[in-house]
């Protein structure tokens, strides 16, 4: 029964985008999308239990057994990502954002939902799948989409980051395409297991080092590896907020888990770290960003441009988890790709509910916002914690973690770099923060009229800064699935 | 093997490199977004003749089963050596990905020649430098 269903993660949200467009109405395609998406969310999490403590389950699409056909194949790994990718999706849903987006006209909102819809099926399915090219179709899905939806926001300058992060994101798509292509040269086949399965890769086989250096690239394009991020901080500061949240919070993540799958299970941690030694490049560039983001960020004088430096920022944290090829360092990778997602997501939609009672999030308009809206505000303080990683949150247990598995490794200079780069989080955390609670509003613009934002918009931004003090906790859930993730893929299994 | 040698032997990769280096020399070259939309079609282009190349085998046909009455669903007890019809196959969809991708592009450009009045991301910048 349960093989049978974990198709339906990407049929569902597949199937709903066209019924939406044929609906034509806004409200009831918000609430149809929040349902399939609901439905999504329950069974990933049931898929999550079913392989939890080593289970495969895998689906083969039109009954052609693999290799030859295609395979949907989960494991704990993919199943961790899933159930990720379902839960943000469902509560950036059912933030209500009062109208959607600012640019699109009243007749036309239905479609909004439509294109979001396509955009988590092609997520789902880059995670799901077991074939390499398929991996490819789906990554041009989530991505077509999310330019359209990055596109919507509200300034002129939204459609030219769309534009940009439409070029970025092809010249990625196709060197992963030719990476796979590189690779189905090798071996012959595109089974993402029987690619692992037949490839003996070594430094004098040119093809297979140029294959993984082709998909290294193009998915680091897509994860927004410094300094291949140039495309974040434009589309994350003018999407809409609500876009901005589930970008941030899924479409890097399940970059990093293709990453992650390319390097341990198809080439190899011996291959990857022992004979290429791809640390050398991957550990400086991650503390690069760590340190180059992190700074960007503090003289950043928009709040959500801010935010999104420190994204690339938080991506350096998850890279440097997998530049140490251990146990523990990748489950800290692993674990931070889910606490980034609660801790940015939450922060993008308190973006989102200034921006629709404040009108703007300029560093300068935020001034004694906290007296006016203490929720939000409250929310914005805890999910920053979170970020600087205070212990009792989210972001200490992934540090916690990461520094252990540098420490393993050997790399003191690294662990202390990521304590130091902490310090420039609370810098500008704690620059926000003291705007929002401790400087008098500007006289020209009073902010009397200022409310606190409406529950609809509230709720989720709560889940989200409740979840990231829950999970700062209780690591079981979080940190006990990544360890096995961790586990399995350093033995090559997906 | 020689340089002269790796080279005509493997002709239609170099090809394919240049082809794919101007595509990506024109999108970071050229201001005019339409052009580099064409840039990103010749990159995209050349990416698809790779799979194609890949496709060939010497002296192989059309992989198409030829229509024999005498042996039903057969061919004729003799060999044909066809060439591998996968990755042509996976370029239909790569060529749907391209066209969609173009198109998006485009309609982007005219969003952005509406609100900018310019299709010069030099200008646009510009622009957005000045009304800031």
């Amino acid at each position: 029964m349960i093989e049978k269903i974990v198709v339906l993660e990407v049929v569902l949200p597949l199937l709903a985008a066209p019924v939406c467009v044929l609906v034509r109405h806004p409200r009831l395609c918000r609430l149809f999308s929040l349902g399939v998406v609901a439905l999504c969310f329950a069974i990933a999490v049931a898929v999550l239990l079913e392989v939890r403590g080593g289970g495969v389950i895998s689906y083969q699409l039109g009954g052609w057994p693999p290799p030859l056909g295609i395979e949907h194949r989960v494991s704990t790994v993919n199943a961790y990502l899933l159930a990720l990718v379902t839960a943000m999706a469902l509560v950036v849903l059912s933030f209500d954002s009062r109208g959607g987006p600012p640019r699109v006209p009243e007749q036309r909102k239905h479609l909004y939902y439509a294109v979001f819809l396509l955009c988590i099926s092609g997520l789902l399915g880059m995670t799901i799948t077991g074939d390499a090219f398929n991996i490819f179709v789906f990554l041009e899905i989530s991505s077509l989409s999310s330019y359209i939806l990055v596109s919507l926001g509200g300034h002129r300058r939204a459609v030219l980051s769309a534009f940009y992060y439409l070029v970025m994101g092809t010249i990625g798509g196709v060197f992963f395409m030719l990476g796979v292509g590189l690779l189905y040269q090798v071996t012959g086949t595109l089974n993402l297991r029987d690619i692992a399965v037949r490839l003996e890769p070594s430094l004098d086989d040119r093809g297979t080092v140029l294959a993984l250096a082709l998909l290294v690239v193009g998915i680091s394009i897509k994860l927004a590896v410094f300094p291949l991020h140039h495309w974040l901080p434009n589309a994350y500061s003018f999407a809409p907020p609500k876009v901005s949240a589930f970008l941030a919070a899924t479409a890097t993540k399940v970059s990093f888990y293709l990453l992650a799958m390319i390097l341990f299970t198809i080439f190899g941690a011996p291959f990857v770290f022992e004979e290429l030694r791809l640390q050398a490049v991957l550990l400086p560039l991650s503390i690069l960003a760590m340190f180059l983001a992190s700074g960007a960020a503090i003289f950043q004088t928009d709040l959500r441009r801010l935010l999104a430096y420190s994204s690339v920022a938080q991506i350096g944290y998850m890279t440097l988890g997998l530049s140490t090829a251990n146990a523990t360092g990748l489950a800290g990778g692993l674990v931070h790709l889910f606490n980034h997602a609660v801790m940015k997501g939450g922060l993008f939609l308190v973006v989102a509910c200034l921006l629709y009672r404040v009108g703007s999030v300029h560093i300068d308009a935020l001034a004694g916002i906290g007296r006016r809206m203490p929720l939000t505000s409250a929310a914005l303080v805890i999910a920053g914690l979170s970020l600087i990683g205070v212990p009792g949150t989210v972001g200490f247990v992934s540090k916690w973690y990461l520094v252990s598995g540098v420490l393993e490794r050997g790399w003191t200079a690294a662990a202390v770099l990521i304590l130091l780069s902490s310090l420039l989080a609370l810098v500008y955390v704690g620059k926000v923060v003291e705007v929002v609670y401790f400087r008098k509003p500007p006289e020209t613009q009073p902010i009397d009229h200022v409310r606190e934002a409406p529950f609809g918009m509230l709720a989720p931004t709560w889940v989200l800064a409740a979840a990231a003090v829950f999970f700062g906790l209780t690591t079981n859930w979080t940190y006990g699935v990544a360890r096995e993730a961790a586990e399995l893929l350093l033995a090559g299994g997906i | 093997m020689s340089s002269v040698q790796s080279f005509s032997g493997l002709w239609a990769y170099w090809l394919i490199i240049a082809l794919m280096m101007v595509g990506l020399y024109i999108v970071i070259a050229r201001d005019n977004l339409i052009k580099k939309v064409m840039g990103l079609n010749i990159f995209q282009a050349a990416a698809i003749l790779f799979y194609v190349t890949m496709a060939k085998v010497t002296g192989g046909t059309a992989p198409i089963v030829p229509h024999d009455p005498a042996h039903p669903g057969g061919h004729g007890g003799h060999e044909i050596l066809y060439s591998n019809p996968l990755p042509h196959v996976l370029m239909l969809t790569a060529i749907v990905v391209g066209v969609a991708t173009t198109a998006l592009a485009l309609a982007l450009a005219v969003r952005i020649h509406g609100d900018y009045r310019t299709a010069e991301e030099d200008e646009a910048v510009a622009y957005d430098m000045d009304h800031s």
